[in-house]
């Protein structure tokens, strides 16, 4: 018998850059098979070729092939990839809140009966007809029921789901899946980032019985005691690699996480320190920091960064790497004890924070680092013009204007530095590439003046060649002006090609604090919890 | 003893955070019925019948409302078809039922059209749609007054000296709708008058009786307090069918796909719920009832105000709904009838009361307005209150 789903030689490219590089992977009827990798490994990618994403096919498609118990489909929709069977748990919930259970497992597949109006509009038009039937509640609440109590899941089927706990969300979404008559493939994306315990291991109990069912089984996870519960065999990628399948028997959590994680850059020659660092001096002494960001939260984090250094934070995503930084910042609410140099940072205040010297890059650089259709030179400029009146020049008491020609002597000098690819300090930012608005985002931060630097996602969305520049620019920042500088960032590598040391945030907690020449095991196991 | 009464309380509050906005209207209300120093009975027809005119164009906003698309203003487009199926109509000479039932017949393609444009238009402005519909309506109103002050006549051939202004071109300010005036009300109707009992009508009534509400700014002058009460019965029969027929459009395939549409376009659209399709779906219905609504609105009024009678209708649809508890995005059938009723007891009282307070009827026609635009801004204010308590 062919396997169920079968995907050989998968190849991506986005924008010249190649995610996915010739990818097998099959799963047999009945079959568990655990994807696992870093984030960027090219997990989400593959799956989003397999449901036929719209963004696959906006940016020219893929190559390879994917079977469907021996046949070959050309899925280009997610409507196509229900079609022949592949249903999909989702990592955000797909559920609308004011709908009973019932009504979200049926969703546009409600059952339905025929009424006079319908039968006449369907002698017209037989779809338009469909529609104007009338739900069968009855038989809907049976089918429910019935999916339910396959997943094993005691709920009220007329309860409205916007008021249930999360766990049995994941679960209704499970059974809507399996509600499906045809559905032969289900794919679990992180399922059980949300739930509990014991939540989790009914989950990984439902996926044996549903196995046992004969459908096939596609689970991506992060946990990796999950994957050694219930997997039959564990697929490994690494930049868009396979680079191992193991069957469950002959696997164990170091030799998975050795594997995830890999040695891909080597150790690059910094430059020397002309100042010394240690334990003695602490720019920053977080004391069990809890900081409430949606879907990076960070339940207890104890850290010291020493004076001068570059200390790394990495992680799995969803696990907190990303909420140290943003609750210090106080772009989120946070509570806890920071000392900065000795003294108690205020939480919660972005612009005590930035009057303590402490400056920070933003993730989220659209969005918060940057004023997009604002030209380069107020980017540059703005915070510090406004924190702490840099560039104004006072006319009148109590009437200060802004120092234009001082800001665009500023603005030249950094973009200089910097080699800001631009048309000149007026440029809007919108119109830079991803590389380019990161410099900006830097240069208006080495304007503020900090001693402590949080950088996050420093290179995300930036092309290989500025990354470099990038990492290289952070180095100078450290090393010629004795800037601390904390960097957050989902590539391993990158943290390990610059920092003195990592910090790896496993759940919201720091599991460990590494060097960056340390075994790819344990930095798997770290990040595991 | 003490914790069942203490439960009870509890659960009056929950109730009136939760019902906050119909509370407030129904004090008001009677606040301002006290005020107006008029009786029951003149009070309960004049309620009675702005509740059979107007009742069926404030359901209308329903749908659109559970399909996530907000309070639909674009219904002034659906009033703009209805008006002119009824200009036609009275220019075919047509009259009485079979007049009206022409005009409704007539107005369904023109507001299919007209809310397949709006719809259209709202696909485009997704999460907009409110401000959207708005600027459409005053828009739809300068092509309409071009269509009627200007084209009927030259462009399009039409001579009717009763109807076009001298000119020869253009139509007349007001269009007597007198053929069809009390075409769907009379089908049976029951007169009461104090004293006198209780008299059902079956078929049309003599048209030389005068109309309670005949014209839009009835003042207590026009209506004694001893004239008789006219109740609609047809038409309340319609509008009671029209309620079940949006409960039964709830309850099919295309209701319910339009309330997974109304929650998350994301998840619908990811369902396989083809959203734009059913929303534009949820508009032209809307429309289509709208139109339906102002032919009703119009039969009563026995007069047509060709340039004005069509601007305030979305924006008294909109404000009877929500002063009857509904939101911009949960509105029932019950929130519609209760709203149109609180609405227009106010705009009928409120005059009322503002000549028994300042003496002067022009500070009455002021308080008119003043209510208009004061209940929606009152009533959007309570539900930002009420949506406050609920995070």
């Amino acid at each position: 018998m062919p396997p169920i789903l079968e995907m050989s030689a998968i190849a991506k490219e986005y924008y010249g850059n190649r995610v996915l590089k010739g990818v097998d992977l099959s799963v047999d009827a009945g079959e568990i098979v655990c994807l696992v990798g870093e984030n960027g490994a090219g997990k989400s990618t593959l799956m989003n070729i397999l449901f036929g994403m719209p963004v696959v096919h906006a940016t020219g498609g893929f190559s390879g092939a994917v079977k469907i118990a021996g046949q070959r489909v050309a899925i280009d929709s997610p409507f196509k990839a229900m079609e022949c069977g592949i249903g999909m748990v989702h990592q955000e919930f797909m559920l609308l809140p004011g709908f009973t259970v019932t009504e979200n497992i049926k969703l546009n597949r409600e059952l339905t009966s025929s009424n006079p109006l319908s039968s006449v509009v369907g002698a017209l038009s037989p779809s338009a007809g469909k529609r104007l039937e009338s739900l069968d509640f009855d038989s809907m609440t049976r089918d429910a029921r019935a999916a339910l109590a396959r997943v094993g899941l005691e709920v009220e089927s007329e309860a409205t789901v916007g008021g249930l706990p999360v766990g049995h969300k994941q679960f209704i979404e499970i059974a809507r899946e399996v509600d499906r008559h045809k559905a032969r493939i289900l794919v679990f994306d992180e399922p059980s980032a949300v739930l509990t315990e014991s939540e989790a291991d009914r989950l990984l109990e439902t996926m044996r019985a549903l196995a046992r069912d004969g459908i096939g089984i596609l689970f991506i996870t992060h946990r990796l005691d999950e994957v050694m519960a219930v997997a039959d065999r564990i697929v490994v990628l690494r930049d868009g690699e396979r680079v191992a399948q193991l069957a469950g028997s002959e696997a164990s959590v170091g030799r998975i996480a050795e594997l995830m994680v890999g040695r891909k850059i080597e150790k690059r020659d910094l430059p020397p320190r002309s100042f010394s660092v240690s334990d003695a001096e602490l720019a920053l002494d977080i004391r069990d920091l809890v900081v409430d960001m949606p879907g990076e939260p960070v339940t207890g984090a104890t850290l010291s960064v020493r004076r001068g250094e570059i200390l790394g934070i990495g992680g799995l995503a969803g696990y907190g790497k990303l909420g140290i930084a943003n609750g210090i910042a106080g772009i989120y609410p946070g509570r806890g004890t920071v000392l900065k140099d000795g003294l108690p940072l205020p939480l919660n205040d972005p612009a005590g924070s930035l009057a303590r010297r402490v400056a920070f890059l933003s993730e989220d650089r659209r969005g918060v680092g940057l004023l997009l259709d604002e030209s380069i030179e107020l980017n540059i400029g703005l915070t510090s013009l406004q924190v702490q009146g840099k560039f104004l020049r006072t006319w009148l008491p109590g009437l200060s204007l802004l120092d234009a020609a001082g800001l665009r002597a500023h603005a030249r000098e950094m973009i200089r530095w910097l080699d800001v690819r631009c048309v000149g300090p007026e440029q809007p930012v919108r119109r830079l590439s991803g590389g380019n608005q990161q410099k900006v985002c830097i240069a208006k931060a080495v304007t503020l003046d900090p001693d402590l630097l949080f950088v996050s996602e420093p290179t995300r969305g930036v092309d290989v060649g500025a990354k470099q520049r990038i990492l290289d620019e952070l180095v100078s920042l450290n090393r010629d002006r004795r800037m601390t500088i904390v960097v957050t960032s989902s590539e391993l590598a990158e943290l390990r090609s610059v920092c003195d040391r990592i910090a790896i945030v496993a759940r919201g907690k720091v599991s460990r604090v590494l060097a960056p020449d340390a075994a790819d095991v344990d930095f798997g196991l770290a990040m595991a919890g | 003893m003490n914790a069942p009464a203490e439960h009870r309380n509890f659960d009056w509050m929950a109730l009136a955070r939760k019902q906050a906005v119909p509370i407030t209207f129904v004090a008001l209300c009677l606040t301002l019925c006290v005020m107006s120093g008029q009786g029951p009975a003149f009070l309960a027809g004049e309620v009675a019948t702005r509740l059979a005119r107007n009742s069926f164009t404030t359901l209308s906003l329903i749908v659109p409302v559970l399909a996530g698309l907000g309070l639909n203003f674009g219904i002034v487009l659906g009033a703009m078809a209805a008006q002119m199926a009824i200009i036609t109509v009275v220019h075919w000479n047509m009259a009485g039922l079979s007049g009206f039932l022409a005009a409704a017949l007539l107005v369904v393609p023109i507001a299919i059209a007209f809310g397949w444009l709006v719809g259209l238009l709202f696909n485009r402005a997704k999460g907009r749609e409110m401000v959207t519909g708005l600027i459409a309506g005053f828009f739809a109103n300068g092509l309409y007054q071009l269509l009627f002050l200007f084209l009927v006549g030259t462009l399009i051939p039409f001579h009717n000296p009763a109807l076009l202004l001298p000119e020869g071109y253009g139509l007349r300010n007001t269009v007597n709708l007198a053929p069809v005036n009390y075409a769907l009300d009379d089908i049976l109707s029951v007169t009461w008058k104090s004293g006198q009992g209780m008299a059902w009508t079956v078929g049309s009534a003599d048209k030389t009786q005068p109309a309670t509400g005949a014209v839009p700014s009835t003042g207590p002058e026009s209506a004694g307090a001893g004239s008789p009460v006219k109740i609609p019965i047809s038409t309340f029969l319609l509008i009671t069918g029209l309620c079940l027929g949006i409960g039964w459009l709830m309850a099919t395939k295309l209701g319910q796909d339009m309330r997974a549409v109304g929650q998350d376009m994301h998840i619908a659209e990811v369902a396989g719920i083809p959203v734009d399709r059913t929303r534009l779906i949820a508009v032209v219905v809307s429309t289509v009832l709208a139109a339906w609504g102002h032919l009703v609105y119009l039969q009563n009024m026995g007069t047509l105000n060709t340039y004005s009678s069509h601007e305030q209708i979305g924006m008294f649809g909109v404000a009877s709904l929500l002063v009857g508890g509904a939101s911009v995005s949960r509105a029932t059938v019950w929130q519609a009838l209760l709203g149109t009723l609180l609405f227009h007891t106010l705009f009928v009282t409120s005059p009322l009361a503002g000549k028994t307070l300042m003496g002067d009827p022009q500070i009455g026609e002021y308080f008119r307005v003043f209510v208009a635009y004061g209940v929606i801004a009152l009533a959007l204010a309570l539900h930002a209150w009420k949506g406050g308590h609920q995070k």
